[in-house]
């Protein structure tokens, strides 16, 4: 009783930071309706500065003064961020704006690599309440009691501010309809930026007000940004209170799983996730989002048309190149066009999801992972030929899709995505923690193809034929009515509905047939590295596919191809180099801005202005 | 004459609101009947739950003899019964004939066929049913840059395309202007006529419904207060209050409360 008293109140101490900065991400990301991925990144930069900060400024009141101005100075560096990168694009396509934000992550991520160095901080402890306190005989840090008693503050203040103020009443009607209270005469634009102020300097004073218990390292933008997200969707997107239970609820879970089950750490928040969101579908004290029939936000997507002649003859000659290369390639060159090809095959069977039928999934990595260790499972464990493992890796990939698409179906928008999220952990973390099946973190290894395909150059014909074969299977796909159905449903799911379209079933057939493909580029992938770790599983794995596609341009079929190509290859050439990140992610920065409709769409933009393609009456 | 559509007792209440309230009426064959009253009468409510949208509280609506209560809008539309929506709601990726291919595609059951291209399918078809609604022009263009009007003949069209004996129209000259809501009807008229399609619809225009409809339908506050041919409606001293009496219906009121 003592021990669970105890353990109560550190996860209710831990709970002040993820309220602080969960209760940010909401904010922002209710009235600008922008996912905003740097606000793990706030976060570090709010334990880096107050831990600077913290140096110079003495005593109790130095350490309080020092949170207080780390907070602001996190403020001012979002109102930058908010500034330069995201204005902008604020009308190019809905979650664009998210590439933008990833980009600025990895420019922090290496401007606090320069700063402040690759070890971690031990953060100093509070003057004043350095001490433990005994409660029922438990020790209990006094600096927790003090977060403890110090949360609810900032949940009234804050409160008070979003319910009572007049700036709280704009936030509100903003978070409702943005274009009513622009029509109203308010500045949008300074609005959104004071929100995102706000927004900041929360993540950063919740960076700053955990430094005694945690210190700051590189990883801590990552690791929380998953646990933000749960909470504010376990809350309820937008509700202040909502996001104050579910981090309580989320951080003394925590605490009693860490003592009491420790494996079911990694994935217990996912899995509170995933319960909720299928109990109450918009969290906790969430309200259903009524969207109405805006239909798509931006310039609406143009008809496809299957390729014409010129387009053909133009891939097959790009296809024949590519089948030359190892002719006058390297087997570097070959090795490196192997990845690309089966990260492009990836990415397009994401992008059939989330382009053709406006699904946006954040857990298309399990499907590429799946399919990675369906095969290196049947290989590993019951010795199966290669070619039977790499038949069986899309059917398994695409049954898990089946499962989790029946799962989810029944959410929209931000909350499907997060339900994706939660089921892509889960398989992680059964991967990770199920060491004795699956090799846990030091993966399987040990798994080559077949003696015919053993090579770098016969590998890489096998990959040609299985990536581009795929790849050109998913473009045929859109254009048959299947895809039509697909696209159909995402336009205008009342007329649909209406005209015989089961628009929930067309949605579930086209996951299940994006997993299975997502599972064939997995086995490719598996086959040419003879080796699979969880890392494919990971969030990091989905978004890289997220992000080529809103680079390469998600209102263009072949947004992912060119995107995913195009990422890769630079990728390839910038990882030598030692501030890597910063460069691509002022390269990403500077691709979003440019170029807000992607890359393929804005080239397609400039080809029809120069006369090269034809545009079709009516379009600009 | 036969009676293809039966609405008895039909009720929705929400949350004690009651929006519709024991409605009752017919629609024959061939016929095209109106459904009128002021805002809020309960005229879209009556709609949605006709279409399988909103689940009625109490009542049945009995189409061609079947009980329609409780089935999906796809599975009803499947039945034989066709509609336009209020807000246009077509494919706006799409042109205008790949509008109404889609529907052919689903209404000849192909939605989940991966092989053929979808935009070469019942093409020839497709252009019947844009000739018919005087869209032919503009088969190939994209759809998003429709003006309105051209909007509601490609609902028209998309509607038509399963040869329904029903047609639901939902305010079917909404937002537009005075002549071509007269040429949008007199077209929908033709059209139903030669084909034999009974038509219920909703309609605030009195020129248009005067004009077109065979009988009326009057709803005020979930209730039908009257029942007749156009001329029977026009003269009805209970219509003409609720319509003309303004203020006054309100001032009734809270004297019989």
């Amino acid at each position: 009783m003592e021990l669970f008293f105890a353990q109560l109140l550190t996860g209710l101490a831990n709970a002040a930071t993820l309220f602080l900065v969960a209760s940010g991400l909401s904010l922002i990301f209710g009235v600008t309706r922008i996912v905003n991925f740097a606000h793990g990144s706030f976060y570090m930069l709010g334990a880096f500065i107050g831990y600077s900060l913290m140096q110079v400024l003495p005593g109790m009141f130095g350490f309080w003064l020092s949170v207080l101005l780390a907070g602001l100075a996190v403020g001012v560096i979002g109102v930058i961020v908010e500034i330069l990168v995201l204005r902008p694009v604020y009308k190019a396509p809905e979650l664009f704006q998210l590439v933008a934000t990833f980009g600025v992550i990895l420019v922090i991520q290496d401007v606090a690599l320069y700063l402040w160095g690759a070890d971690d901080v031990l953060g100093p402890r509070a003057p004043g309440l350095k001490g433990i306190v005994r409660i029922m005989g438990e020790p209990v840090p006094k600096y927790d009691l003090a977060l403890i008693a110090i949360t609810p503050f900032f949940l009234f203040g804050l409160w008070y501010l979003i319910s009572k103020t007049r700036i709280g009443i704009l936030v509100r009607a903003a978070t409702q309809d943005r274009e009513m209270v622009g029509a109203l005469g308010v500045n949008q634009a300074w609005l959104f930026t004071g929100v995102f102020f706000l927004g900041a300097t929360l993540a950063g004073l919740g960076g700053a007000i955990q430094l005694p218990k945690g210190g700051a390292d590189l990883l801590m933008d990552f690791n929380i940004l998953a646990a933000i997200f749960v909470v504010v969707v376990i809350g309820g997107m937008g509700s202040l209170p909502g996001a104050y239970v579910a981090a309580a609820l989320i951080s003394i879970l925590n605490v009693f799983g860490v003592t009491f089950l420790p494996q079911s750490t990694l994935v217990l928040m996912f899995v509170v996730m995933a319960v909720v969101l299928m109990i109450k579908p918009y969290g906790l004290f969430g309200r259903e989002e009524v969207a109405g029939e805006h239909g798509q936000v931006g310039e609406p997507e143009r008809p496809i048309k299957p390729a014409g002649l010129k387009v053909r003859l133009l891939v097959a000659a790009g296809l024949l190149l590519l089948a030359l290369l190892p002719v006058f390639g390297s087997d570097f060159s070959q090795v490196l066009t192997s990845d690309v090809i089966i990260f492009c095959l990836f990415a397009a069977s994401l992008h059939f999801i989330l382009g053709l039928g406006g699904l946006v999934s954040f857990g298309h990595a399990a499907f590429f992972g799946g399919g990675a260790y369906v095969a290196a499972l049947l290989v590993s464990h019951v010795d199966a030929p290669m070619e039977i493992a790499f038949l069986l890796a899309p059917i398994g990939a695409g049954f898990a899709a089946f499962i989790i698409g029946w799962l989810c179906m029944r959410l929209t928008g931000v909350y499907f995505a997060m339900l994706t999220l939660a089921f892509a952990q889960l398989i992680w973390s059964l991967v990770y923690q199920w060491g004795e099946f699956t090799g846990g973190d030091d993966g399987l290894v040990d798994i080559w193809p077949s003696a015919w395909l053993n090579g770098t150059t016969p590998y890489y014909y096998f990959t040609l034929v299985f990536g581009i074969g795929g790849i050109l299977l998913l473009r045929h796909a859109a254009h048959s009515p299947f895809g039509y159905a697909l696209r159909a449903s995402r336009d205008s799911s009342r007329q649909a509905e209406a005209t015989g379209i089961n628009t929930k079933r067309i949605q579930w057939a086209a996951f299940t047939f994006a997993g299975s493909l997502a599972g064939l580029s997995g086995a490719l992938f598996v086959f040419s590295k003879g080796s699979v770790f969880p890392t494919e599983l990971e969030i990091a794995r989905s978004f890289d596919a997220l992000i080529v596609i809103f680079l390469g341009g998600v209102k263009t079929l072949s947004g992912a191809v060119v995107g995913g190509a195009s990422l890769e290859y630079a990728k390839d050439f910038l990882t030598r180099f030692e501030y890597w990140r910063l460069t691509l992610g002022l390269i990403i920065i500077f691709v979003v801005i440019v170029a807000p409709e992607g890359i393929s769409g804005t080239l397609r933009k400039v080809a029809e202005r120069f006369g090269i393609i034809r545009q079709r009456e009516g379009e600009s | 004459m036969n009676h293809i559509l039966e609405v008895r007792n039909l009720s929705k209440s929400f949350h004690g609101l009651r929006a519709v309230h024991e409605v009752n009426f017919d629609v024959s064959e061939g016929e095209l009947l109106a459904l009128i009253g002021p805002n809020g009468a309960g005229k879209s409510t009556c709609f949605n739950m006709l279409m399988g949208q909103l689940k009625p509280t109490a009542g049945e609506v009995y189409f061609q003899g079947e009980n329609l209560v409780g089935k999906y809008p796809r599975d009803i539309w499947r039945k034989g019964i066709g509609r336009t929506f209020q807000i246009t709601a077509t494919y706006s990726s799409m042109t205008v004939v790949e509008n109404v291919q889609m529907a052919l595609m689903s209404f000849h059951r192909r939605i989940y066929s991966m092989l053929p291209y979808a935009h070469k399918m019942y093409k020839k078809e497709a252009l019947t049913f844009l000739e018919m609604v005087g869209l032919a022009s503009q088969a190939e263009r994209h759809c998003a840059i429709l003006a309105y009007g051209d909007l509601k003949r490609l609902e028209l069209a998309i509607a038509l395309c399963h040869n329904p004996t029903l047609l639901l129209m939902d305010e079917p000259t909404a937002g537009m202007a005075p002549t071509e809501r007269e040429s949008v009807m007199q077209l929908t008229a033709d059209i139903v006529r030669e084909k034999n399609i009974s038509v219920l619809f909703t309609e605030h225009d009195m020129d248009v419904v005067f004009g077109h409809a065979h009988r009326i339908l009057v709803l005020n506050r979930g209730e039908l207060i009257a029942n007749g041919s156009v001329d029977d409606i026009r003269n009805n001293p209970v219509v003409q209050e609720v319509y003309l009496g303004g203020g006054n219906l309100f001032e009734s009121d809270k004297a019989a409360s």
